[in-house]
């Protein structure tokens, strides 16, 4: 099937559209990478074999061509609420069922067949309130989000074209080809102000401008896919639930800039991301949605994808480029900016994988219903990875915006097991830290760079009270450590220093005049270094001296851990008010530590204790105390 | 006071006219303020790696200034408190992680990283010492890399990649574990290195160094058995002054004698001489091939890392390589074979010892064609700066030395001979003797201007008896293998090319006093164009001395004896070859040596088979215990793979199938045969 002109766009979308209205119910399992580690495909077996057993089981190909009806079952992309999967979403309704095995197909098909309701005990119930939901979104993971970018993930069958030409998509590219001029399709993305969801923020349309003015013969449009910060998933369940929208965005860019090949560039770790790009690009070509003559109107444009070998450095678009060009993933100083002189010395515009799903959406409903949702100077939404101590975490797009108390106690539904909230981290390895008193902030990209932070790729990390906030950095700082390419002096050898100093503090090794040198060395390095991996690698650390300053003092001078997370630091006391003398810690000491007389207070030798804490859970009356 | 205008920027507040400068650098410089730098470099790529050369930028930050292009109006401040710390940092972060065996290190007192921590007067350092000691590779026989020393500012990389267009070095590993190193942590000799030490001319600390032989040098002049000869390649005349506080390009040649002979040398000698006979050589070649119409240009063979670079990158090139041997070796022969006679001396008691503004000499030295009888014909090499350091050590006040002159017979030498110091020189030197030679005529106009000079790549027409002979000039590897390219593809066609490996010639030579920047190398090259043009004489062929060698020892150019004595041979080092992995091993007395070809085209053509049908089949045969069996590396037979060599003859197209009848026919002969 051929799409070759935008008429036939048109009709092929109302006409499997028409078709998918046949299906009586359709049960989407989820399939992104967290629902098929958790075994999500064998409840996809199950449910359509039971839905074949009964007879009720239509294919696509039947309710599209046959024009049949009945019960689909597809595989979907990720819904974001992965640590309750396996996932399983009814049509019609918009039911979610959690934490589905292959052994809850029957109950499921025949609930959905013989309209008994849905099967209660696979429903999302909340951990505090003990509430039911049925609606997916209607649980207040959901509720308070507003999904555009992943409007289409967990909805459609992200292996199948045309359900993402029946629910509208290639209208854009489609707008663009006969009604746009490539500088008016720039204008338009300028207007809208979406700006670069990669985690810098710059502006989206200066750089389609630039790339757009830039002269050369031959410009290329780079996807970056190289999602690497610790925790974060967004750019993969793009790619994994709705890869035709990353793909058209960057159509569009292509046009409008004048460039006809693209690269995504894309980590091999995610294998669904690039099975799902590959199935998505080759359909494309197939229908002429990409390759010559895009909808007879004489654009060319083609996508390869180029995999990843796992260094977080190539997710600088600089470095990117190089991996891409087979060299070294060095970044290299900036100007020449990629569009000037990007992939093979040419004009090239590289933008991220959420950045480019935003863009049918901004071309479709135009600059200003896209500056409807976010803040003024941050419109649109953002994908965030919520992970850490939250009762519900995963992935999740909010409204720029929004405060951190929304999506902490709202999205997240508070801490777990009733512990106080004491930080989150934002941006991973290069963001900071927002505490209590940024509760009620705006989130966007200068309210967050002006308190130390930044959105970065997304990552959102909430602590509690027992989380050290110094292993905390220590932990950030290793990573950035190991990641650094080694090119520059300051992040190269800064890195390793700072690592040093924390590593020191955790291991009760700290130096009092630690405090000092650690913060001049990470202004330096935060100015000093070459790319953007190193001029935030101090980020966690500074954010750390700002609003936790006395328990890195509380490390390096007293040596104390005021969390009770570094081992080193941890002291072991018994309480003599609460200490009956009956000898139970002293015997289960494995280093003979703890002497006294029975029914008289015990005590620990702190030379001797090894820390390892076995005292504490054998003492009856809890008589010995941390910290 | 500078006015403001459009185009102005202010530098510490001062107003400073733009002036098409690419680069905050050169701007800041120009204006009298020296940024520190580590790896930036004006011939190779900017980097901005080291961030020594920051600067504050009113609204922007801090940036590196050698990748920041210059914008009107634009604020920068040269040192800032911010710029100071970054700075400092740096420094300090380098210098943690540095080996700081500073007053043992080849290069104290030359090293940028001590130089810029005393002007920085960095006296303590916050950070802990270097938590690793990574081994010393002195595999080479001119270069020694020591890690530990390395500040991975990249100069050596570029160098070799972008200038030499080899690209031996390169980054391994992430974060603080990066080292630059050949590929797969191969040493710098088991690579295709050919030791033209443009690194260590570029690295700014002692990670890359000249391996010295200093101590040989003393210890030969210490022997009471040996005759210790010198011989002072042309570019060393224009460059050792350098060392002692002169200008550079300042012709010392009388003081480079004198301090030779006051070191303790019994004879020193001029390398020119060499060149000339050289040229007498090399232009014959020229005419021969130009008269019988060969294919392709002449290749030049003087400088032994483009003989190196040839024989590792073009089989197809070997051909046209001259095959004479380079001045020094040619030299070297002379002496050991005929004067040493004159002197009544065994070769073994003449120690030779060159005087070179190169590192590849000390490869080319010992290079084994170039021995005799296990008698070197050049027994050390020393470059210009470990001269320097002899005379330093001696504590000669070289400024005062009494000039001296060379001695004789190899003393005697003519203007071309002198100009092979620079790039063209040779190709002059060449055309100089090539037209006398084949029109008979003299030539008046002796200068060849189009070819001397830096450009990348240099050309002249002759017009020998109606024949226009096309010459090319070429210096920096890099340049050479554009040129290559370009005759493979046929975009370009000589008769006659000159090959330097190191940018501008010998003058800019590893071997020389450190010198990176241009006003440098264009003095040196001054110097000896004057010298040429200060000698009575200024062609080989009017050399008569040279003359003489021919009437005495060598007859004609090109003879049998020349031939013998001035001649070499080339093979290609196209496959860096693994070491043979013994799989049979037998004891007896009669046996059969039988290797198996793994190499890359042999493998994929089934070799690996073939080697476990041989197991198979000599123990059907009972062979086993006879034979001595190999899987080797290339046996250079990949047209006709699987190879296999069976004693010293190789056989192609031996597939596992064929195994049964090549033993019958092959190796039990051989067994046979072995017996009788």
């Amino acid at each position: 099937m051929k799409i070759d002109s935008r008429e036939t766009l048109n009709t092929m979308g109302k006409t499997w559209k028409e078709g998918f209205a046949k299906e009586t119910a359709r049960i989407l399992v989820c399939a992104g990478t967290g629902c098929v580690a958790n075994g999500s495909l064998q409840v996809y077996e199950a449910l359509k074999a039971e839905v074949q057993r009964r007879n009720a089981y239509v294919s696509v190909e039947m309710l599209l061509e046959e024009g049949q009806s009945g019960t689909t079952i597809v595989k979907s992309g990720c819904h974001g609420f992965c640590e309750m999967g396996p996932l399983v979403r009814l049509e019609p309704g918009g039911i979610l069922y959690i934490k589905v095995s292959k052994d809850d197909a029957t109950d499921i098909v025949t609930a959905l067949l013989e309209g008994k309701g849905p099967v209660e005990r696979l429903l999302y119930k909340h951990p505090v309130t003990g509430e039911i939901y049925a609606e997916e979104s209607n649980i207040p993971f959901y509720k308070h989000q507003t999904r555009t970018v992943l409007q289409h993930c967990g909805v459609i069958d992200p292996e199948d074209i045309r359900e993402y030409i029946a629910e509208g998509g290639y209208q854009a590219l489609a707008k663009v080809l006969h009604e746009m001029s490539p500088a008016d399709v720039c204008q338009e993305v300028i207007d809208s102000g979406l700006r670069g969801r990669g985690g810098g923020g710059f502006p989206t349309g200066r750089k389609w401008e630039a790339t757009r003015i830039s002269e050369g013969e031959k410009k290329y449009v780079v996807c970056n896919g190289d999602e690497g910060d610790p925790g974060a998933f967004m750019d993969r369940s793009v790619m994994e639930g709705d890869p035709h929208k990353v793909l058209e965005g960057m159509a569009i860019a292509g046009y409008a800039v004048g460039a006809d090949e693209g690269y995504i560039y894309v980590r091999a770790e995610y294998p669904l991301a690039v099975q799902r790009l590959e199935t998505a690009i080759k359909q494309a070509l197939e229908m002429g949605l990409l390759g010559e003559n895009i909808l007879g109107t004489g654009f060319n444009f083609r996508i390869k994808i180029k995999e990843g070998a796992g260094a977080f450095v190539c997710g600088e678009e600089t470095a990117l480029l190089a991996s891409i060009e087979g060299e070294r993933g060095m970044p290299r100083p900036k100007p020449p900016f990629p569009a000037q002189s990007g992939l093979w010395g040419k004009p090239t515009l590289i933008n991220n994988v959420e950045t480019f799903a935003n863009v049918p959406k901004v071309i479709n409903d135009g600059a200003k219903v896209f500056r409807k949702s976010g803040t003024a100077k941050s419109p649109g939404t953002k994908t965030f990875a919520l992970t850490g101590q939250v009762a519900n975490t995963g992935l999740i797009e909010v409204p720029m915006g929004i405060t951190l108390r929304d999506i902490v106690y709202e999205i997240g539904g508070g801490l777990r097991n009733g512990k106080r909230f004491k930080a989150v981290q934002i941006g991973g390895p290069s963001g900071g830290c927002l505490t209590e008193q940024h509760m009620d902030m705006e989130l966007d990209f200068d309210s967050l760079l002006s308190v130390g932070a930044m959105i970065g790729s997304g990552g959102l990390v909430v602590t509690n009270e027992d989380t050290c906030m110094v292993e905390f950095a220590r932990y950030f700082m290793s990573f950035t450590q190991n990641e650094s390419c080694g090119k520059c002096v300051p992040c190269r050898e800064g890195t390793k220093r700072m690592l040093e100093m924390l590593q020191r503090a955790v291991d009760g090794e700290g130096r009092p005049e630690d405090v000092e040198i650690l913060e001049d060395l990470a202004e330096a390095v935060k100015d000093g270094s070459l790319c953007g991996l190193g001029k935030t690698a101090p980020n966690p650390v500074l954010s750390m001296l700002k609003y936790f300053k006395d328990e890195y003092v509380a490390h390096v001078v007293d040596k104390r851990c005021p969390a009770g997370v570094c081992k080193a630091l941890l002291g072991y006391s018994i309480d003599p008010e609460s200490c009956k003398g009956c000898s139970k810690c002293s015997r289960v000491c494995p280093v003979g530590a703890i002497t006294g007389e029975i029914k008289k207070p015990y005590r620990i030798d702190s030379e001797k204790c090894i820390k390892c804490g076995a005292c504490v859970s054998s003492c009856p009356f809890k008589a010995i105390k941390e910290g | 006071m500078m006015t403001v205008t459009a185009n102005s920027v202010f530098i510490d507040n001062q107003p400073v006219e733009l002036n098409g400068e690419v680069n905050l650098l050169t701007l800041v410089r120009k204006v009298g303020v020296e940024l520190p730098t580590f790896c930036y470099h004006s011939e190779l790529s900017i980097y901005g790696a080291c961030r020594m050369c920051v600067v504050e930028i009113e609204g922007r930050g801090i940036v590196a200034a050698c990748s920041t292009p210059p914008t009107p109006g634009m604020r920068i401040l040269t040192n800032s408190p911010r710029v100071q710390r970054v700075r400092r940092t740096v420094l300090e972060l380098l210098l943690a992680n540095h080996e700081r065996e500073c007053t043992t290190c080849e290069k104290n007192g030359n090293c940028k990283l001590q130089d810029l921590a005393n002007r920085f007067g960095v006296r303590k350092i916050r950070f802990g010492e270097r938590d690793m000691k990574l081994p010393i590779d002195d595999s080479s026989a001119s270069i020694v890399r020591d890690p530990n020393k390395c500040i991975l500012c990249g100069d050596c990389v570029r160098m070799c990649s972008e200038v030499q267009g080899i690209g031996i070095l390169n980054f391994a590993n992430r974060g603080s574990k990066v080292q630059v190193t050949p590929a797969f942590n191969k040493k710098m000799a088991e690579v295709e290195c050919v030791n033209c030490g443009q690194c260590s001319a570029v690295c700014p600390t002692g990670a890359l160094v000249v391996k010295s032989q200093v101590n040989q040098a003393w210890k030969a002049l210490a022997d009471p058995s040996k005759v210790v000869v010198a011989q002072v390649a042309p570019a060393v005349r224009v460059a050792l002054g350098e060392e002692f506080g002169m200008e550079a390009g300042q012709i010392v040649t009388g003081k480079v004698v004198g301090a030779l002979k006051r070191l303790g040398f019994d004879k020193v000698f001029d390398t020119c001489i060499a060149a000339d006979l050289t040229i007498m050589e090399e232009t014959t070649e020229l005419i021969e091939r130009l008269e019988k119409g060969i294919e392709g240009p002449l290749f030049t063979s003087c400088c032994p890392a483009w003989v190196k670079y040839a024989e590792h990158n073009g089989s197809n090139l070997l051909k046209n390589l001259s095959t004479c041997r380079s001045p020094q070796q040619m030299f070297g022969s002379l002496v050991k074979r005929y004067w040493a006679k004159e002197l009544g001396k065994e070769p073994k008691d003449i120690y030779v010892i060159s005087i070179m503004p190169c590192t590849a000499k000390k490869f080319e030295a010992a290079r084994p064609e170039f021995t005799v009888d296990g008698v070197p014909d050049v027994d050390l090499v020393l470059t210009t700066q470990e001269l320097s350091q002899m005379i330093r050590e001696s504590g000669l006040d070289f400024a005062a030395v009494d000039p001296d002159s060379f001695d004789m017979p190899f003393g005697f030498t003519t203007g071309a001979g002198v100009i092979f110091g620079a790039s063209g020189g040779v190709a002059e030197a060449a055309l100089r003797a090539a037209y006398e030679m084949v029109t008979g005529e003299v030539l008046e106009q002796v200068n060849f201007e189009s070819i001397r000079g830096f450009a990348g790549l240099k050309e002249a027409t002759v017009n020998l008896n109606g024949k226009e002979v096309k010459v090319a000039v070429v210096h920096g590897l890099g340049n050479a293998k554009e040129l290559l390219n370009k005759l493979n593809s046929g975009e370009a066609k000589y008769d006659f090319v000159e090959v330097m490996a190191c940018p501008g010639g010998c003058i800019s030579g590893a071997g020389q006093p450190q010198a990176v920047d241009m006003n440098t190398k264009k003095a040196r090259a001054r110097g000896i164009y004057h010298a040429d043009k200060l000698s009575q004489l200024r062609k080989s062929q009017d050399n008569p001395v040279v003359a003489k060698f021919y009437e005495k020892w060598l007859q004609r150019p090109n003879s049998h004896e020349a031939h013998e004595t001035l001649h070499t041979s080339y093979s290609t080092r196209a496959r860096i070859t693994g070491e043979d992995i013994e799989l049979l091993n037998s004891d007896r007395e009669h046996k059969v040596d039988l290797a198996v070809c793994l190499g890359t085209c042999c493998y994929t053509k089934g070799s690996y088979d073939t080697l476990q049908e041989f197991i198979r089949q000599a123990e059907r045969n009972g062979i086993k215990e006879q034979l001595n069996l190999h899987a080797t590396f290339c046996l250079e037979g990949c047209e006709n793979s699987p190879s296999v060599r069976v004693n010293d003859q190789i056989y192609g197209g031996i597939t596992a199938e064929r195994v049964g009848t090549f033993i019958q026919e092959k190796v039990l002969p051989e067994l046979e045969r072995n017996k009788e």
